[in-house]
């Protein structure tokens, strides 16, 4: 091993280093500097190409594949049709709704905090934002059952001021109560993105608008706002990619009684697959795989234009 | 005074009252912030209410003695457990090497190495499992360790910021050419120099990786495995008291893990500026 290494970086020195002959030790870091630059990472490149790069490339592989391991296009054709196509409908609406929403809130909680001049609160609601944007799945979803469930807190609360929640044929397991518990995990992580932009926003720059005569209408359409939409909307585009990917929150709670693309997935793992149908699955984790790509290289593309400004 | 600019004299105080220089909280965010604390207490409260109450609709705590008698507690614990330790110690062993290397040496390979890292968050779980299931041979898949080797992946975009960071914060290259020039060799180097320096960076990442291992659904329930959430969704379907008494350890657990880790965060922020004296 140390043998191929010298040789190759040695036949590497002949051109960059023609002119230093004769200085042997020389050579000799240069060759252990290579060595460690690409021994060192080496092993995290193959562990992520074994348990991760494989995998990803198995999925989008056969999601053109055949039965008999030919190439075909009826696997993604057929992921976007009937039951399918409506999946990936309720799975966008379910991100945009949950997103928006969410967004709006976090956005409102993160400019209250911001200008509230008690570093307390800022302090609690950061930290809790930190706990709450990492809490998802069953746990989650038990929470909210015991919350305003059929036999909830607050459902029999309600109850008693006359309000039958439960009357109207709605339940916490229909698309609007997902969103409900999606913000659970949606808002703080609305809090943790913007409040970095909102904390940008100098002071300086609203006493300068200020003497200029310009009112606080003028101040949030001129200046607040063009500064504050690149962050705000990379905001809205990944909690849509993270409602869009949430697998866990929305099996426990629905039992599969909305289809959405990860739950239709689900199913088609645990077995409940047509016989000619077994590489359907993964024509929709394709679909998910180029959704959330798009929507994250968005994110990424603004982020790069807002930290431009953000650093000071 | 204000006249001297070209607005009307009565318009002034009006424009000035509208535009305050240090804004405040109105009655309409005040309402906001109180609906979306209400929003955030109101299931904590509810799910400790809903785990105490009886048929009867009296108080006991009795179902929370009931958790370690609950059929298969030890084995999924004892699972868990394994799983847990396994994805830190792969974790460590990954990526402190790697993110150190990348600082030291590769300045050019970071963002490489970072974009390998963030990649997990634009493949779902529910997708990678797909192919984990395709691509592995059966005999890895008998195990149920080959879950420690994928939470390792899903962690990565946290882990990987949490290391770059710590590592960031601290001079590094002085350090390691001061350990290496007195003659130290490399182990002692991860050991004794860069381990302690990051310490906080790698407590951090440790604390985020159980939490991810404790909660993780996706990939152990669609890959049969009975780890505690996937415990509990079961428990659920029998004993709803029992499985929200549980949820509520679960998140209790995972709550202070995250605490810890932004504590960890802010002792390291505060170390920052000694760094170079180190």
């Amino acid at each position: 091993m140390n043998k191929t290494a010298t040789s190759v970086a040695g036949s590497d020195d002949l051109t960059v280093a023609g002119g230093n002959s004769g200085h042997g030790y020389r050579h000799k870091s240069r060759i252990r500097t290579n060595f460690g630059i690409y021994g060192g990472v080496f092993p995290f490149f193959i562990y992520a190409l074994l348990f991760f790069g494989l995998p990803t490339f198995r999925v989008v592989y056969l999601a053109f594949q055949n039965q008999d391991g030919g190439w075909t296009l009826s696997n993604v054709r057929e992921s976007v049709k009937g039951i399918y196509l409506l999946s990936f409908e309720r799975s966008l609406e379910l991100s945009a709704v949950s997103s928006i929403t969410g967004a709006i809130l976090g956005f409102t909680a993160a400019y209250a905090i911001a200008i509230s001049s008690r570093p307390a609160l800022r302090r609690v609601v950061q930290t809790a934002s930190g706990v709450f944007a990492n809490t998802g799945g069953v746990p989650l979803a038990f929470m909210f059952i015991a919350t305003i469930g059929t036999y909830g807190l607050v459902t029999k609360a309600l109850k008693v001021f006359g309000i039958d929640l439960y009357a109207g044929g709605w339940t916490l397991f229909t698309f609007t109560g997902l969103v409900l518990v999606y913000l659970f995990f949606q808002i703080p992580l609305m809090i943790i993105v913007i409040l970095p932009a909102i904390d940008g926003l100098r002071l300086e720059w609203r006493e300068a608008a200020a003497s200029l005569g310009g009112s606080k209408w003028q101040f949030w359409r001129y200046v607040a706002g063009p500064l504050l939409l690149p962050p705000f909307t990379g905001a809205v585009l990944l909690l849509f990619a993270n409602s869009f990917a949430a697998y866990a929150t929305a099996s426990a709670l629905t039992s599969g009684t909305i289809p959405l693309v990860p739950l239709q997935i689900g199913s088609l793992v645990s077995g409940n697959v047509i016989a000619d149908r077994a590489n359907l699955g993964y024509a929709l984790g394709f679909g998910m795989i180029v959704i959330i790509g798009i929507v994250m290289g968005s994110y990424a593309y603004l982020e790069k234009r807002s930290a431009k400004w953000l650093r000071r | 005074m204000a006249t001297a600019i070209t607005a009307p004299p009565k318009k002034a105080p009006k424009s000035g009252r509208s535009m305050v220089l240090v804004p405040k909280i109105g009655p309409g965010l005040g309402f906001g912030l109180f609906v979306v604390g209400f929003y955030f207490l109101m299931p904590v409260i509810s799910a400790f209410e809903f785990s105490i109450r009886d048929i009867n609709d009296t108080y006991s705590l009795g179902v929370y003695g009931r958790i370690t008698s609950a059929p298969d507690f030890g084995t999924v614990m004892w699972l868990t457990a394994r799983l847990a330790i396994t994805t830190v110690l792969i974790t460590i062993l990954i990526m402190v090497p790697t993110v150190t290397f990348v600082h030291l040496k590769a300045k050019k390979l970071r963002r490489l190495v970072e974009f390998v890292s963030l990649l997990p968050l634009v493949i779902p779980p529910v997708v990678l499992v797909l192919g984990v299931l395709a691509s592995m041979p059966t005999s890895v898949k008998g195990s149920p360790m080959l879950l420690a080797f994928e939470y390792v992946m899903l962690a990565m975009p946290y882990t990987f910021r949490a290391l770059d960071s710590g590592l960031g914060a601290v001079d590094v290259g002085t350090l390691v050419d001061a350990a290496r020039g007195l003659g130290a060799p490399w182990r002692m180097v991860f050991f004794r120099i860069i381990g302690p320096n990051i310490q906080s960076a790698i407590l951090g990442s440790i604390f985020l990786t159980v939490a991810l291992v404790l909660g993780e659904y996706t990939m152990a329930s669609l890959m049969l495995w009975e780890t505690f959430p996937t415990w509990i969704a079961t428990i659920g379907q029998s004993e709803a008291s029992l499985a929200v008494a549980l949820s509520i350890f679960s998140l209790g657990f995972a709550w202070i893990l995250l605490l810890a880790l932004s504590a960890a965060e802010r002792r390291q922020k505060g170390k920052k500026p000694s760094g170079g004296e180190a």
